[in-house]
């Protein structure tokens, strides 16, 4: 019924809808809607934990952490992301232990997935890092002299004082950037990871139905993000003070 | 006002185009005037053409162009083209003759003159590491195989033989992978596959024990209405075919004769 209603449409206006009426282009597009959902969602939760070790770790009386931290921020947020991805997949992949598959094969132990997953997780985890360190130096000095005074240690000033007012000070830069992470996850596309633009390229590819696809493509992000900014939102006003904290 | 000069730019579109067109209506006669035959070919596909270490442009499809000109009795100039610019400088009077691995598509026969018979058939294949040997395209059911983006057969591989592809854009890239073993071997273009195995770094890991698939014909081209042109390009492609002047160079140049051109010449002998 469904699928009758898109092949009509195609023979009538020539607008070739073929995940909707041909079974292999639908899975596809589906498993392609699912890998991003898992890239976006995992890389998300893993960013802000790097964000918030990396700052924790950037405050530290250990010059050679506190240098690392920086060496990593500055390399991540100075190369282009699809570099990153080629160089983890090719460069670091090459390096790496392997194992034969069921084909005889030495295959390498860490798959493209894997490989998308750390490297846009470490990019978007450095740009965490300097927007939680932009909240945590807006977080107002008395603040912290005042746990100090009450006799809280460095690390319980630095988790219930420092982080629940720099996350809140934070988080519509934070924002911005889990949405462009989200954005992002189309570069594994490059590393054969079967995302919504590689099984949308597949797709176009065998249909020449390139116009179609960019527009269902489109939308499907404006729909993914949108539901991500949506939950952005609410959390922005569940955390919200009454007043402020200025 | 803007009506009016929109139809003067239509009038001047028209006039540009009726001029092109009859400037190419005779581009046999134009070739033997100024005794220089201009051919469109591959730089990039060894061994069909390709730059030699001196940087000349060589191989198969260079000695095709070499035997037309000389047939003409005029000297050649090798044009280096591209697939996304081949049918454009053939329409734009750049090139007089295009062989430059050209696959038959019907689209493409609207926009250029094929010259029948087509002179050359591509088939697809599977470059497999030589841990792996795999006779039978049904064997490769759950494999991991590397492919190119934007290839025709990736598809019909999958859902025919069950293979996972993992495509990659460009040669490179898929070759990498398929080095660093995240595929059991890269599908694609038999004659690209042969042309690989003929390097040694390659033939001494890799090697092709699958049977060729989806036979693909090349045509050769000239600019739409070079009827001229088309008809002796066409006898002198029966000519190849009967004197077996293609097989011959596919051997020169270390490849396996592709079973269309021992058909061919087979046929026209």
């Amino acid at each position: 019924m469904f699928a009758d209603l898109f092949q009509s449409l195609y023979r009538a206006t020539g607008i070739n809808l073929t995940i909707f009426y041909d079974a292999y282009d639908g899975a596809m597009f589906l498993r392609g809607l699912a890998t991003t959902v898992e890239l976006s969602v995992v890389t998300l939760v893993l960013s802000l934990v790097i964000g918030v070790v990396g700052v924790w770790w950037q405050s530290s009386r250990f010059l050679p952490l506190r240098a690392a931290i920086d060496g990593f921020v500055v390399i991540f947020r100075t190369t282009p992301p699809l570099v990153q991805i080629y160089f983890f997949y090719f460069g670091l992949g090459a390096l790496l232990p392997k194992t034969p598959n069921a084909f005889g094969i030495l295959e390498p132990m860490v798959g493209g997935m894997t490989w998308a997953i750390l490297s846009l997780s470490l990019f978007a985890g450095a740009f965490n890092i300097e927007i939680f360190r932009s909240g945590i130096e807006a977080v107002p000095r008395s603040m912290i002299e005042a746990a100090d005074a009450l006799g809280f240690s460095k690390l319980r000033i630095f988790v219930y004082v420092v982080l629940p007012l720099a996350f809140r000070i934070c988080l519509p830069s934070l924002n911005n950037n889990l949405v462009n992470l989200v954005k992002t996850t189309n570069l594994a596309y490059a590393i054969a990871v079967p995302e919504l633009l590689y099984a949308s390229q597949q797709i176009w590819n065998d249909a020449t139905n390139v116009p179609e696809m960019m527009t269902v493509l489109l939308v499907t992000y404006v729909g993914l993000v949108g539901i991500l900014v949506r939950t952005m939102r609410w959390i922005e006003a569940r955390l919200a003070i009454p007043g402020g904290i200025r | 006002m803007i009506k009016k000069s929109l139809l003067a730019a239509a009038a001047l579109i028209a006039a540009i185009g009726s001029h092109a067109a009859t400037a190419a209506a005779d581009v046999l006669d134009k070739v033997k005037e100024r005794g220089v035959l201009v051919v469109g070919v591959k730089t990039d596909y060894k061994p069909f053409g390709f730059r030699d270490a001196s940087g000349a442009i060589v191989g198969i499809e260079p000695e095709l162009a070499a035997d037309v000109a000389k047939r003409l009795g005029v000297k050649l100039e090798l044009v280096p083209v591209i697939s996304s610019n081949r049918m454009e400088f053939l329409k734009q009077g750049k090139i007089d003759l295009m062989i430059a691995t050209m696959s038959d598509k019907p689209e493409r026969r609207e926009q250029v003159q094929f010259i029948e018979p087509l002179y050359y058939s591509d088939a697809v294949n599977i470059l497999m590491s030589k841990k792996v040997n795999l006779t039978d395209w049904k064997k490769l059911k759950g494999a991991p195989v590397c492919g190119v983006t934007g290839t025709f057969y990736n598809r019909p591989v999958e859902t025919d033989y069950g293979a996972k592809i993992m495509a990659y854009d460009g040669t490179d890239k898929p070759l990498a992978a398929l080095r660093q073993g995240n595929c059991i071997g890269l599908l694609f273009d038999q004659s690209f596959i042969q042309a690989k195995l003929t390097e040694p770094e390659w033939s001494k890991d890799f090697h092709m024990p699958l049977p060729a698939i989806m036979e693909t014909p090349w045509a050769m081209a000239v600019a739409k209405g070079e009827d001229k042109f088309a008809a002796l390009m066409s006898d002198v492609t029966k000519d190849w075919m009967k004197t077996g002047a293609i097989v011959s160079l596919e051997k020169k140049y270390g490849i396996a004769p592709t079973a269309y051109s021992l058909r061919m010449h087979e046929q026209y002998k």
